[in-house]
């Protein structure tokens, strides 16, 4: 019980964030009308992609002074995450574009 | 910007550290405030403009700003590369994004959703060897991202191959035990992993090991499920990627990263609920397969179908007052959203109502035929939502059911046994005529008889349903 505490205190800030990111999470969705759910999940999808910022602290600090596997692979991780990234909110921009046009 | 400008804890901090958690807590801010937007038709796409501007200032911040351990920043070479790849992979995001067909939209999202997933994987495969191994926090979070993204990237693979219609599904009962078997499997290696003694440096073999079974685990986890189901992964294996990306945050200590992606593993979650009620299902029931399943008592005698006649129909429709239009997959697949707008338009000029009925699961995708009927340019004031058209479906003449099946099946209202009991449905068969385009005699996805297509007011028009309807609209012009 105690470790479970000291454990606890220790990433008390990383605890904090996790438990309100969940409830803003859910309380964000709620009330959505189902005709946005593949827009907004699309969006969320997007979203998802900022594990980017870990494939440029990955390269960043990466040795270029020779081609390692390391480095290959780190660029595919940001030309994936990218992929997410962009393709992801261009998606959702094209899907939200339909429904503002048929509005007027 | 690398001067020092106060101490926490005895460890001093430079202006470009706090200016780099500043802009985290920012792009945090933009992400969830464009979410709440995007949740708002009115205010939907300036919510998504919003939570990508917060992703290019934590890109840009990153990369300008960021110091590793030893207080190295990012030498230029590495900011090339870093621009390249990210102007790559913009390019050939921007352009699939741009050029896919608006009813391929549902396997483009599966498609990104891998992406994105197989990042995280290659994140955490990359840092692993950078972890020490007495860090249990940190190497079980690092291998958590390297198996959830994995999951994330092959399952959406192959949700996306389904949607594309390239992979059929496979169901065996022994899968279920095969996945069992895997998942303890995976927990067996992390143990071993972290008691085995050896330094994260010499557990290579190991690593790759349980990099495979994830991925393997992630395509048998996705393989039974059937096509109909495939919103419902999709949004599932979306908050799996978000859970991966908050992994990796943990890695690297960033804020903006944990937020970001526990916000989108909890709303996707909350939305993966959210369809599985408007399906009457629990999660675990999607997961299981039970669609299909065991004999139902819905097997009822069958009665027979009867045809109707291409002029038939068109003297029945263009003779009606009130007609619905209830859309379903077929119409997704058949791509017959402009020749059914055709049809609508006809019937209009002569004087018929036309009105869509929009089932919240219709399609491939929850608002699947709303995408689609906005891109043919059917106004938005003709399509109605389940609840608002059902009152009026008693006085409706004419419903045109075309490539739908389980969300008109009255055995939902009124059989208690059959597997899709209890799910909110169009109450078609109301309607003083129903005319329902299929392709074939075949059982709808949910393999259950529907008793509409047995009714005593019932016709069928077999066929594809752009051919059916290009030939009906061909024969009320030469009425």
């Amino acid at each position: 019980m105690e470790q479970v505490l000291v454990y606890f205190y220790t990433y008390k800030e990383v605890i904090f964030i996790i438990a309100l990111s969940i409830f803003l999470g859910i309380e964000v969705i709620s009330h959505v009308p189902s005709v946005l759910h593949t827009p907004l999940m699309s969006g969320a999808n997007a979203i998802s992609g900022v594990i980017i910022i870990g494939g440029i602290i990955l390269v960043g600090h990466a040795d270029t002074s020779h081609i390692s596997t390391e480095l290959v692979l780190g660029i595919l991780a940001i030309i994936f995450a990218t992929l997410n990234v962009a393709g992801g909110f261009v998606v959702t921009d094209r899907m939200l574009e339909m429904f503002k046009k048929k509005k007027k | 910007m690398d001067k020092i400008i106060g101490t926490l804890n005895g460890t001093p901090f430079t202006m470009g550290e706090t200016l780099l958690q500043l802009s985290y807590l920012l792009a945090a801010l933009l992400f969830v405030y464009g979410l709440k937007l995007l949740s708002h038709p009115e205010t939907a796409r300036r919510g998504n403009i919003i939570a990508g501007a917060g992703m290019l200032l934590a890109m840009i911040s990153t990369m300008f700003l960021h110091k590793n351990a030893d207080g190295q920043g990012i030498a230029l070479t590495n900011i090339w590369i870093i621009i390249i790849s990210i102007g790559v992979g913009t390019v050939l995001g921007w352009y699939i994004a741009r050029t896919v067909k608006m009813t391929a939209m549902p396997q483009l999202v599966s498609f990104f959703n891998a992406t994105g997933g197989l990042a995280s994987a290659l994140v955490a495969l990359l840092e692993f060897p950078h972890a020490d191994i007495t860090d249990v926090r940190l190497v079980l979070v690092t291998l958590l991202g390297l198996v959830i993204g994995s999951i994330a990237f092959s399952g959406s693979m192959i949700a996306y191959g389904k949607l594309d219609g390239k992979i059929k599904d496979i169901r065996a009962g022994i899968m279920k035990y095969v996945n069992i078997a895997l998942l303890i499997f995976v927990v067996a290696m992390f143990v071993y992993m972290l008691v085995s003694g050896k330094s994260t440096q010499e557990l290579g073999w190991e690593l790759y090991v349980l990099f495979g079974i994830s991925l393997l685990y992630g395509v048998l986890f996705v393989m039974p499920i059937g096509g109909a189901d495939m919103p419902v992964v999709i949004s599932l294996l979306n908050s799996f990627t978000g859970i991966a990306a908050a992994m990796a945050g943990f890695i690297y200590n960033n804020q903006a990263m944990i937020l970001g992606g526990i916000l989108v593993g909890s709303a996707g979650s909350i939305l993966t609920v959210l369809m599985c009620n408007a399906m009457n299902r629990s999660l675990l029931n999607v997961i299981v397969g039970a669609f299909g399943g065991g004999p139902s008592s819905a097997q009822a005698e069958g009665g027979t179908m009867k045809e109707i006649t291409l002029s038939d129909a068109s003297i029945l429709l263009s003779y009606s007052q009130n007609v619905v239009i209830i859309p379903g997959y077929g119409l997704a697949v058949a791509q017959a959203q402009h020749v059914c707008h055709e049809l609508d338009q006809l019937l209009s000029s002569k004087g018929v109502n036309v009105r869509y009925a929009i089932h919240p699961v219709a399609g491939r995708m929850p608002g699947h035929m709303n995408v689609l009927l906005a891109e043919a340019d059917v106004p938005y004031s003709q399509l109605v939502e389940m609840d608002d058209i059902n009152p009026d479906m008693p006085s409706t003449d004419v419903a045109v059911v075309i490539g739908a099946n389980d969300t008109v099946n009255p055995a939902a209202l009124n059989d208690p046994g059959s597997p899709i009991a209890g799910m909110p449905i169009i109450h078609a068969h109301e309607a003083k005529n129903i005319i329902v385009m299929k392709r074939g005699r075949g059982k709808g996805y949910a393999g259950i008889e529907n008793q509409l297509f047995f009714g005593e007011k019932t016709r069928l028009l077999f066929g594809n349903a752009k051919d059916s309807l290009q030939a009906l609209v061909n024969e009320i012009k030469s009425l």
